[in-house]
C-alpha cells in the first residue's frame, strides 16, 4: 500500500532499511545471545542523525513528528526489535521533555539526545506498581531548593546505559495519583545507583535494570511541569509513545512475514516448494493482511497526533493493542511455517516470537489498553 | 608549487566512478556485453573508502573536500551520495566529447579538471574500479599532474607540513613511506569502514549545487579527449567458460593417496 509519505519520510524509511539490513541483521543473533548493549549500532544511528528525527530543529533535530519516529522504529525492528529499543526507549525518555519541558530544560537536554551522544529513559514501574501506577512508593521530599528521592524503580528499559532519566516519584502520598511528580535525573547524581540487570525472554540486546535512589538530591529546576503533574505527564507521554511500541511490534511482524514468504518459496516438500500449498498460502495471506492493517492504524494515528488532534488516547491505545497482538500471532505463525527450523536458534524466527511477546506487556499491558479504549467509548457515549 | 595548500587549509580531492552494481550483474550471452537495463548504479565500492578517508581527514585537519567524477549526467546521483557522507563540494566532468575515453584520456581529463579546481593537498582514489579493474586512472592522474603517487594505501599515519606518512599494502606485508605533498593516494578496503549517509547530509545533498565542467571549461587539448585520445580499443568482451567441477576422491588415506599420485602422474607426465 502507498501511504503517500513525503520526501523526508521516504528518506528516513530508506536509510533505516539500509541500516537494518546492512548493520543490524548481521549482529542481531549475537546480541540476543550475549545480552550486551549494542553501542556500535547506537553510534551508527547517532551518526545518521536518527536520534533527532522527531526533535525540533531549534534543538538540533530534524523537526519530524510521531510518524517519523514510527517509520524509523518499524524499519529498524524488521532486523531486531531488541536493538531498536535502544533507539525507541530513548524517545520514550525524551518525549516528556519535548511535551512538558521548559525552554531551558529543552536546551539543556535535547541537543545531546538528538545527536545520540546521550540516551534517555523513562522510569515509572516499581515492584508493587505496574499497571497500577498510583501505587508508586518512591518518595520525593522537598528540602529547601531541592528534593530528596528515596525508593526503587524496576524493569527500566535502558537503565544503566541511558544518562537522562525521567523519574516519577510521590511528592504527596495523600493525594494519590495527583501527588506524583516527574523529575529529570542524570546518571552520576549522588544517591542514584543501578541494581540488577534482568535476564529476559526477548529484546535481549536492550538493557533492563533497577534504579535505586538513596537520599538522592535533585534540584527543583529538574521538575517537569510542576508538582503533582507526574501522572498526567505519564499518560500524555504514553499517548505519543504507544504508536512507537506499536511500530516496534509492526516491524517484528513484518520481518517475520518477509522471512516466512522467502522460506516458503525455498523449502521443498513432497517435490514442491511449500509456498505452492494452499494451507501455507492462506497463512501467509492472513499474516500479510494483519500486518498491513496494523500499519494503516499506526500511520493514521501518528498523523492524527502530528496534526495536533487533542484526545488521542483511544487511537493510541488501539495501535499498541492491535499491532502487538498481530506481532504475537504473525511471529507464531512464522515459526509454524518454518517448522522444526523455526524452533531452533539457527533461524531468527524463534527470536522474533520471543521479542514480540513484550510488546503485549510493556507501556501498559494490552488489558490496560482495552480499559483505556472502553473508558473512552463510554465517555463518548455519555456526552 | 602553486598546487600546494598547507594542512591548515587542506583541500582533499576525491575521484570516484559510478559503476553498475556488480552484486547483480548479468552478461547478455548473445552479444557478450553487460546488460545495463534495470541494473542499479552505485559508487565504485573502492571509492567509498577514499570518500570515507577524505571525510575523516577533514574532521581531523579541517579544510575542505571536493568529489569529482567523469560521466554522463546520471552520475550526479553518485556525487550526491558522496555529499550525503559529508563531502563539501561536487564536480561533474561531463561532455559528449569525453565519450569513449579509455584510462589515458580519462586520467588526462580528470587531471585537467583538478587543475581547474586550484590548490589541493591530496588526491584520493579507490585502488581500482569494480567494472574495468584496470587500476590505471589514479596513477594516470598523478602522472598528468606531475605529482607523486602511492598506491594501495591501507593507512594514512600522518599529514604534516608538506609531507604525508602512509602505509602501503604489498603482497608480503606493508611498507611505510613518506611522500611530499601534494600527492595522489589510491586506497584499499583495509583503510577504514565507510559510514552510512546521515539524514542531514542527505537533505543537504539533495539541494546542493553540483558544478559541471565541460570540455570548453577545461584548458585541454581536444585530440587527447574521448575516443580520439584513447589508444586502447576493446576488441571483444566475453564471459570466461565455466570451469568443470573437480573430482572428489573417496576411500581411506592410503587408497586416496594412491589415486592422487596416479592422477598426478597421468597429468604431469
Amino acid at each position: 500500500m502507498d501511504y503517500l509519505l513525503n520526501e523526508q519520510q521516504i528518506m528516513i524509511r530508506d536509510l533505516c532499511r539500509q541500516i537494518a539490513s546492512e548493520k543490524i541483521a548481521p549482529v542481531a543473533a549475537e546480541y540476543d545471545k550475549t545480552e550486551e548493549f549494542p553501542w556500535p549500532i547506537v553510534k551508527i544511528l547517532a551518526q545518521s542523525d536518527l536520534f533527532g528525527v522527531s526533535i525540533p530543529e531549534e534543538y538540533g533535530g530534524l523537526g519530524g513528528g510521531v510518524l517519523e519516529t514510527c517509520l524509523a522504529t518499524e524499519e529498524l525492528s524488521k532486523a531486531c526489535g531488541g536493538i531498536t529499543l535502544c533507539f525507541a526507549a530513548s524517545y520514550l525518555g525524551l518525549d516528556p521533555i519535548l511535551l512538558f519541558g521548559t525552554d531551558e530544560q529543552k536546551k539543556k537536554y535535547l541537543p545531546d539526545l538528538a545527536a545520540g551522544k546521550r540516551l534517555a529513559a523513562f522510569a515509572v514501574t516499581e515492584p508493587a506498581a505496574g499497571s497500577d501506577a498510583s501505587a508508586i512508593q518512591t518518595i520525593a521530599k522537598k528540602k529547601g531548593d531541592h528534593y530528596v528521592l528515596n525508593g526503587l524503580k524496576h524493569f527500566i528499559t535502558g537503565g544503566g546505559d541511558a544518562e537522562v532519566y525521567i523519574v516519577i516519584a510521590m511528592t504527596d502520598k495523600s493525594k494519590g495519583a495527583r501527588g506524583a511528580t516527574a523529575f529529570i535525573l542524570e546518571k552520576g547524581m549522588e544517591g542514584f545507583t543501578f541494581g540488577k540487570k534482568e535476564d529476559k525472554m526477548g529484546i535481549r540486546a536492550s538493557s533492563t535494570r533497577e534504579l535505586i535512589f538513596t537520599d538522592c538530591e535533585v534540584p527543583k529546576e529538574n521538575i517537569l511541569a510542576r508538582e503533582g503533574m507526574g501522572f498526567i505527564i505519564t499518560m500524555k507521554t504514553f499517548d505519543v509513545s504507544r504508536p512507537g511500541v506499536a511500530s516496534q511490534a509492526l516491524g517484528i511482524a513484518a520481518g517475520a512475514l518477509e522471512s516466512a514468504v522467502k522460506y516458503a518459496r525455498e523449502r521443498v516438500q513432497f517435490g514442491k516448494p511449500i509456498s505452492s500449498f494452499q494451507g501455507i498460502q492462506w497463512m501467509l495471506a492472513d499474516m500479510a493482511t494483519q500486518v498491513e492493517a496494523a500499519r494503516a492504524l499506526i500511520y493514521a494515528t501518528a498523523r492524527m497526533i502530528d496534526a495536533g488532534v487533542k484526545n488521542v488516547s483511544k487511537a493510541s491505545a488501539m495501535t499498541k493493542l492491535f499491532a502487538s497482538d498481530v506481532a504475537m500471532k504473525v511471529t507464531t505463525d512464522a515459526v509454524q511455517i518454518f517448522g522444526g527450523y523455526g524452533y531452533i536458534k539457527d533461524y531468527p524466527a524463534e527470536k522474533r516470537m520471543r521479542d514480540a511477546k513484550i510488546t503485549q506487556i510493556y507501556e501498559g499491558t494490552n488489558q490496560i489498553q482495552r480499559n483505556i479504549i472502553a473508558l473512552q467509548l463510554i465517555k463518548e457515549m455519555a456526552k | 608549487m602553486d598546487n600546494n595548500a598547507s594542512p591548515a587549509q587542506a583541500h582533499i580531492v576525491v575521484c570516484i566512478k559510478q559503476v553498475p552494481d556488480t552484486t547483480d550483474v548479468k552478461i547478455d550471452p548473445e552479444t557478450n556485453t553487460l546488460v545495463r537495463e534495470g541494473v542499479a548504479c552505485i559508487i565504485n565500492p573502492f571509492d567509498m573508502y577514499a570518500l570515507e578517508e577524505a571525510v575523516r581527514l577533514k574532521e581531523l585537519l579541517g579544510g575542505r573536500t571536493t568529489v569529482l567524477t567523469m560521466g554522463p549526467p546520471q552520475a550526479q546521483a553518485a556525487l550526491r551520495e558522496a555529499l550525503s557522507m559529508g563531502i563539501d563540494e561536487a564536480v561533474l566532468v561531463s561532455d559528449r566529447a569525453f565519450a569513449g575515453s579509455d584510462t589515458l584520456a580519462t586520467s588526462y581529463t580528470l587531471a585537467r579538471a583538478i587543475k581547474k579546481l586550484g590548490a589541493f593537498t591530496l588526491i584520493l582514489c579507490g585502488k581500482q574500479a569494480s567494472d574495468g579493474d584496470t587500476a590505471q586512472v589514479g596513477p594516470g592522474i598523478s602522472t598528468h599532474l606531475d605529482i607523486p603517487q602511492v598506491t594501495y594505501i591501507k593507512k594514512i599515519e600522518s599529514i604534516g607540513e608538506g609531507t604525508a606518512r602512509v602505509e602501503r599494502m604489498t603482497e608480503e606485508g606493508f611498507e611505510v613511506l613518506e611522500t611530499p605533498l601534494p600527492c595522489l593516494l589510491t586506497v584499499v578496503k583495509e583503510i577504514n569502514e565507510p559510514r552510512l549517509p546521515s539524514l542531514k547530509g542527505k537533505m543537504r545533498a539533495k539541494s546542493a549545487k553540483i558544478q559541471i565542467f565541460t570540455a570548453q571549461n577545461l584548458d585541454c587539448e581536444e585530440e587527447r579527449l574521448g575516443l580520439k585520445g584513447s589508444p586502447t580499443q576493446v576488441i571483444k568482451i566475453f564471459s570466461p567458460e565455466r570451469r568443470k567441477g573437480g573430482e572428489v576422491l573417496h576411500g581411506d588415506k592410503e587408497e586416496v593417496t594412491d589415486k592422487l599420485v596416479a592422477f598426478l602422474k597421468e597429468v604431469l607426465v
